[in-house]
């Protein structure tokens, strides 16, 4: 496949970033995305200039770490995948792809398609846990869990936390992020403790770190590549208006 | 934000249901006594005062979160987003802004000409009636107006079919029997308002 790539380049979060072109042949389309910036970094460094600098780690689609936003879609034109699942046999001989880092108040850029993610960090750390010495493992049956509960707790625990939701909101706001962390420890019995205080922190948190706002829109759904669904922030909100009301 | 949206949603009906009485009535002064009672009776009053509030606060709110919403993303994208999502909703603000002006034009052609005189007025049992019912059917005799009506009725429709369902989810009313009722309500309700709206002045207009 010949591609021409339009890339992102930026040396740090305080300077002024531009697009540069890049043109590559002969990549299978049997190569995945992350494998195809590898080709690219290895042609650039051999002529000497410097490589793009891409976030990734696991490259299974497990670990939440490879986000860039891939013509006008976080993690790029598939479902339920994250850019590292991404083949190339999505694209087409010639196409040109624009690649952009995650674009937030909350995510500055560190240097080309890398941003610092950090603040979800920062959210989690105000109370996305359960204050327990957690000791050896309990039996499974000390505390009885309804199974659509557990269920719905497990849908909302495989956010891996990437930021798609934010990159591909029109507001760029944590919604979909904080409500799968509010829902998956909400729904459960150890969690539910904690729950008042929990979404109240988390939420004044995410507004203090400056991320936008929620317009119900979905295309944090849409692109979510862990499948986390629009009604865990209903949830939240329901969880928010209960720790403020009762 | 959702519940001034509600508010002014449950406004709408009845404001639809008092506008229906000028196709549904061949005596004009059915409607012009409802309008009669809508503006003088003291209850309506209070409501008039609360049914402003509620537009000026889905209007800050708006505005706040608008504002929040713009600078939560200080540089845009090159390549527009590709989400599949609701058009409505990505739309929400300019269809406001256009909706918005209808209002105060709407204002402007009907309400405060009933305040500040500038209404014609008609003597029926002794007591001094604003003839509505002659205003609207003068202004929809012109084609512009219709066309103008029409089309701000269209982008009401756009605001509603997003607004209504959406507002259920701010609230966290959301579950798998009542999101799918809500949703088909959001629907038909936007139908039966924007073709309701939209059957008055198709109905002058062609009479």
């Amino acid at each position: 496949m010949k591609l021409i790539l339009k890339i992102w380049r930026q040396n740090s979060a305080s300077e002024r970033g531009r697009f540069v072109d890049y043109s590559l042949s002969d990549i299978s389309p049997e190569s995945s995305f992350l494998e195809m910036l590898d080709i690219l970094n290895e042609k650039l460094i051999m002529e000497g200039e410097e490589p793009v600098v891409f976030d990734h780690d696991c490259r299974e689609g497990i670990c939440g770490t490879c986000g860039m936003y891939i013509n006008g879609r976080p993690h790029g034109p598939d479902e339920l995948i994250t850019a590292c699942q991404l083949h190339m046999r999505k694209f087409s001989d010639g196409d040109t792809i624009v690649i952009e880092p995650w674009r937030a108040r909350a995510f500055p850029v560190i240097k080309d398609l890398t941003v610092d993610r950090s603040a979800l960090d920062r959210i989690i750390e105000d109370g996305g846990y359960i204050s327990v010495n957690t000791g050896n493992a309990p039996d499974a049956n000390s505390i009885p869990v309804n199974k659509e509960h557990a269920d719905l707790a497990m849908d909302a625990a495989v956010c891996i936390g990437c930021g798609a939701c934010v990159a591909a909101c029109k507001n760029a706001s944590a919604m979909l992020f904080v409500s799968a962390k509010v829902s998956h420890l909400a729904l459960l019995p150890q969690g539910r403790i904690e729950a008042r205080e929990r979404v109240h922190k988390l939420v004044a948190r995410m507004d203090a770190l400056g991320f936008g706002n929620c317009t119900n829109t979905g295309a944090c759904e849409a692109e979510c590549p862990k499948g986390i669904k629009l009604t865990n922030i209903a949830r939240l909100n329901r969880e928010y208006y209960r720790s403020r009301i009762f | 934000m959702s519940l001034a949206g509600l508010f002014l949603i449950t406004f709408l009906l009845v404001h639809l249901g008092l506008n229906l009485l000028v196709i549904t009535n061949n005596d004009p002064m059915v409607f012009n006594k409802a309008a009669h009672f809508m503006s003088t009776n003291k209850l309506i009053k209070v409501f008039e005062i609360i049914l402003f509030g509620g537009f000026l606060l889905h209007i800050i709110y708006a505005l706040i979160l608008q504002a929040q919403n713009w600078l939560a993303r200080p540089k845009r994208y090159h390549k527009t987003n590709k989400s599949e999502t609701s058009p409505f909703s990505k739309w929400m603000i300019h269809t406001a802004v256009i909706v918005l002006t209808f209002i105060v034009m709407h204002l402007f052609d009907f309400y405060f000409k009933s305040k500040f005189g500038g209404a014609p007025e008609i003597l029926v049992g002794g007591e001094h009636y604003h003839d509505f019912a002659s205003m609207v059917v003068t202004k929809f005799r012109l084609p512009e107006f219709v066309i103008l009506y029409l089309a701000a009725f269209i982008f009401l429709g756009f605001h509603l079919i997003h607004g209504f369902q959406s507002a259920f989810k701010t609230l966290g009313l959301n579950n798998k029997t009542y999101t799918p009722v809500i949703q088909a309500l959001s629907i038909i309700y936007t139908i039966f308002v924007v073709g309701g709206f939209s059957a008055i002045p198709l109905v002058i207009y062609f009479q």
